[in-house]
């Protein structure tokens, strides 16, 4: 039995520690939001947080969460449901299409914000490199992100 | 299952064409033969049952319900794929309906016969049909039997908005209206002509009397289907035009979206599978020993086409998957290679004569303006496979009990994944209950039934529900593949440089009336011809379909010819173009964003393309810098005239992913096969288009047409790929006949 931290609940699982992460957030903590897309680190869909630095949790075993904080898609917006202030700029920006992609690239653009609160186009661009999208809302998610930082005003007529 | 290929692609894609219709006898040379049918009446007491189950609520015809809180719910006979489809079709029946659109709800439509619709029939079977009044009921039931009985409820083709939603959205939000004014007419004794809705309400301004929709809602539902329930002019719209934010937006930004993979079940299981690397092979024989004894594994599955390991977890089917080496049949498909691909194409080319080969269209005659032409322009271009690449790879959850079925899936034609299902299983399709999720990607890879067939055989063997979810390299390796192609011309000019013969063969896999080849330009003689190359792989359609080569294939030559004239891109296009109003608007503006002629740094360069295709008129201009190793796309202007854009946003994001997933073709697309099998197998070696590579995207939209409109998912990707070729000519005299450009040396 495992026990973790996942978006600051305890959670015992039963599972072999090489388990990547995603398969126990998805299957055994049923927590969905979390994608899987390329099982090689190579496309971002299924991005976390461990202790606030970005992770493809598909690469990485359950057991390298000991004693570390987990955060998911699930676990940003505020308890009554408000949007963080990424997830409110990805609404205002009517980023999504599909939407498979979009729980990694907002576990991305958040962490990007939290390190560098006003990133330049090329730092956004650098930071967001790893996160595919098939349906290319790239236009829109440079716009969000600037958004959630304050340095843009520009938004869309909803 | 080594008959699996065959029996998948060659029947289903006759299916949606006009090609098959034709041969089905009911149109024959564009008169139609009238079937015996009738339109049906009201069939909301059939309907209720699965659409209006919660408390109070009230169907009043078959796309929209209103419950005691005065909730409207459009029901949508479509699927969610990241095309906004949802909140557009509600737009358009919300619109006619005069509801308050913060309290317009969206339900997608069972996967059951009786939400095909007669609508989505005509508009993949018979395009721009136009039939006197008088025939109207008749045809309607015609194409509603025909619908039916081939399954259609599918999203694909653009034609959502452009069908659905002007035949059967707009109609069933006209009608639902007029039905409650009726309604509400009776109940307030007062003659219908008086009332009106507003906001969810009904109001009747001489006695300022109001009250909302359902109040009349029972009421509404007895009164007789409008005949012709008056539609709004576009002066008069209130939703549509607008960019009203998407309704599936919210959900897809915190994680609670369901797409099929996150189907969940009590005692669920997970299966991965390995299928033969080529394409009809059959497992031979396969060593088991380490994988059985594996933790969580329960089954291990010879299918004869794949293996599949059924485990506790996902993971750990995976892993005792990976340790399985399994020995395939030997198929004629195994000795096809990438370079003896094109080379098949080349010697078919070489040997077609004069007369081989399906004249797709012709004109006047080509060999004789040919022969005396002052210029003659050759030409030959080559496109590869392409894969899909949806970021949700393909999966299928079923779980098979009792003489039924249950499938959770995301498929863009619910009813076929329905048929499939059952067919596969050998029982009634009504012992199948199909349950549909959002799409992680569709692009045209989920209107095909492999994922489902394959889980349902699976889920035939377990006495449990399965998921079975695709590694990335399965999703990979054993797509149904955009086609690759050779194409090549012959073009004449005269002593002016204009174009007066235009021969074009090219080899094709696919059914080209999704993608008439014909050129939109005038050009007096003209014979345009496909010869068939099969081969073993399996092929689809992809985003935009035959146009996605086409497209490239026709704006490269028309740029090689405009070339050969001496004369630019833009101004050889205009005069091939002349006369035609709506053509020329869209080809002017996307000049004028771009400020075409217009002086541009050292090594960059300026190219334009133009394709109307799915309904939609659309010319991009592509701005490329080639001073580094390779093109660097920086910009790309958008002019399209879709007739009217419902949704201005929506369409425009549907503009900005179609650049993207062309320019993921254009820079690195390609599907390589070696003895029999594809090489390429993640997004190491199949790369997709990232964040850094993206340029900017300026839409300008033209609402050419309110009558007539046109698709938004496909139309901005054809023009994509030769606006930057011929940007990239316009820059250093290159031109680029073969895609994708990391294979081309800019050195």
């Amino acid at each position: 039995m495992i026990t973790l931290n996942v978006n600051g609940e305890a959670k015992d699982v039963d599972v072999d520690p090489a388990t990547p992460i995603l398969w126990v957030v998805r299957e055994n903590l049923k927590m969905t939001g979390t994608k899987f897309g390329c099982g090689v680190a190579l496309c971002g869909a299924c991005t976390v947080h461990l202790d606030g630095k970005p992770v493809r949790s598909c690469s990485t075993p359950v057991s390298e969460a000991d004693g570390k904080a987990i955060t998911t898609i699930e676990g940003l917006a505020e308890e009554d449901g408000t949007f963080s202030k990424v997830q409110q700029a990805w609404v205002d920006q009517q980023v999504a299409q599909c939407g498979y992609c979009q729980s990694g690239q907002i576990m991305s653009a958040t962490a990007l914000l939290k390190n560098n609160p006003n990133p330049t186009d090329e730092q956004i661009d650098a930071a967001m490199a790893g996160n595919i999208c098939r349906c290319g809302t790239y236009v829109r998610i440079r716009k969000a992100i600037k958004t959630a930082a304050g340095t843009s005003s520009e938004t869309q007529e909803a | 299952m080594a008959d699996t290929k065959t029996s998948e692609t060659a029947p289903k894609k006759g299916k949606w064409t006009r090609r098959a219709f034709i041969g089905a006898g009911v149109v024959a040379g564009g008169a139609l033969v009238i079937g015996v049918a009738v339109r049906p009446g009201n069939p909301i007491d059939r309907l209720s049952p699965m659409v209006a189950k919660g408390k109070g609520e009230q169907l009043i015809n078959a796309w929209v319900k209103v419950d005691a809180d005065n909730i409207v719910t459009a029901i949508i006979p479509h699927v969610e794929m990241g095309q906004g489809v949802f909140t557009s079709l509600a737009q358009m029946l919300a619109d006619e309906l005069d509801a308050d659109w913060s309290k317009v709800r969206i339900l997608e439509a069972p996967a059951d016969a009786k939400y095909v619709s007669h609508d989505i029939g005509r508009e993949f079977l018979a395009p721009n049909l136009e039939v006197p009044a008088i025939l109207e009921p008749t045809v309607g039931g015609t194409f509603l039997q025909l619908a039916t009985a081939m399954n259609l409820q599918i999203t694909g083709g653009s034609f959502s908005v452009r069908g659905t939603g002007q035949r059967a959205m707009r109609v069933a939000g006209a009608a639902a209206k007029e039905m409650l004014i009726a309604a509400a007419a009776e109940e307030w004794n007062v003659p219908a002509g008086e009332l009106r809705a507003e906001n969810s309400m009904i109001l009747h301004d001489k006695s300022s009397k109001s009250a909302p929709f359902a109040d009349f809602a029972a009421a509404a539902a007895d009164q007789g289907l409008p005949n012709k329930p008056k539609l709004k002019s576009p002066k008069d719209y209130k939703l549509m035009g607008k960019a009203m934010a998407r309704h599936d937006i919210p959900e897809k930004s915190n994680g609670t979206a369901l797409f099929g993979i996150d189907a969940d079940l009590p005692g669920m299981k997970y299966a991965a599978v390995k299928a033969a690397p080529v394409v009809g092979a059959t497992i031979e024989s396969m060593n088991v020993d380490t994988a059985k004894s594996m933790p969580g594994v329960l089954q291990i599955l010879n299918m004869g086409d794949f293996v599949a390991v059924v485990a506790d977890g996902y993971w750990q089917a995976q892993q005792a998957l990976g340790t399985i080496d399994a020995k395939y049949s030997k198929t004629e498909g195994d000795t096809l290679n990438q370079d003896a691909l094109f080379a098949r194409y080349a010697t078919v080319l070489d040997e077609a004569g004069d007369d081989d080969g399906d004249i797709e269209t012709e004109k006047g005659d080509v060999t004789e303006a040919f022969a005396g032409a002052a210029t003659k322009v050759e030409a030959e271009y080559k496109v590869p496979f392409l894969a899909h690449a949806t970021m949700e790879p393909m999966n299928c959850t079923a779980w098979v009990r009792d003489g039924k079925c249950d499938v959770w899936s995301g498929h863009q034609a619910p009813l076929m994944a329905r048929k499939a299902a059952a067919d596969t299983l050998g029982i009634d399709t009504d012992a199948v209950t199909y349950h549909n999720a959002y799409l992680g990607g569709g692009f045209g890879r989920r209107s095909e039934n492999d994922a489902i067939i394959m889980a349902t055989r699976i889920a035939k063997a377990v006495p449990y529900p399965v998921k079975m979810i695709w590694s990335r390299e399965e999703d990979t390796m054993h797509d149904h593949y955009r086609p690759s192609a050779t194409s090549r011309f012959q073009a004449g000019l005269d002593k002016d440089g204009k174009a007066v013969s235009w021969s074009n063969i090219h080899t094709h896999l696919f059914d080209p009336q999704e993608a008439p080849t014909v050129p939109y330009y005038n050009i007096a003689n003209h014979k345009i011809r496909k010869i068939d190359v099969p081969t073993h792989l399996r092929f689809g359609p992809w985003r935009s379909v035959d146009h996605s080569q086409h497209g490239y294939f026709i704006e490269s030559f028309v740029d090689e010819l405009a070339h050969a004239a001496g004369k630019d891109g833009y101004a050889y296009r205009r005069e091939l173009l002349a006369g035609s109003k709506r053509h020329l608007a869209v080809l002017d503006k996307a000049a004028e964003m771009a400020g075409w002629g217009k002086p541009l740094p050292e090594g960059h360069g300026r190219g334009i393309a133009f394709v109307p295709s799915f309904g939609t008129i659309v010319a991009e201009v592509a701005e490329v810098d080639m001073t580094g190793a390779k093109p660097k796309v920086k910009k790309i202007y958008v002019a399209a005239d879709p007739g009217f854009a419902v949704n201005p946003d929506g369409f425009a994001a549907q503009m900005e992913s179609s650049i993207a997933y062309g320019l993921t073709a254009t820079l690195y697309g390609e599907i390589s096969v070696k003895d029999g099998a594809v090489q390429q197998s993640n997004f190491h070696d199949y790369p997709i288009l990232r964040i850094n590579e993206m340029p900017e995207v300026e839409v300008g939209i033209i609402n050419g047409d309110h009558k007539r409109l046109g698709g938004a998912g496909e139309p901005g990707l054809p023009p994509l790929a030769p606006a930057v070729t011929n940007a990239i000519f316009a820059a250093t005299g290159k031109r680029v006949r073969e895609l994708p450009l990391s294979k081309v040396d800019f050195a």
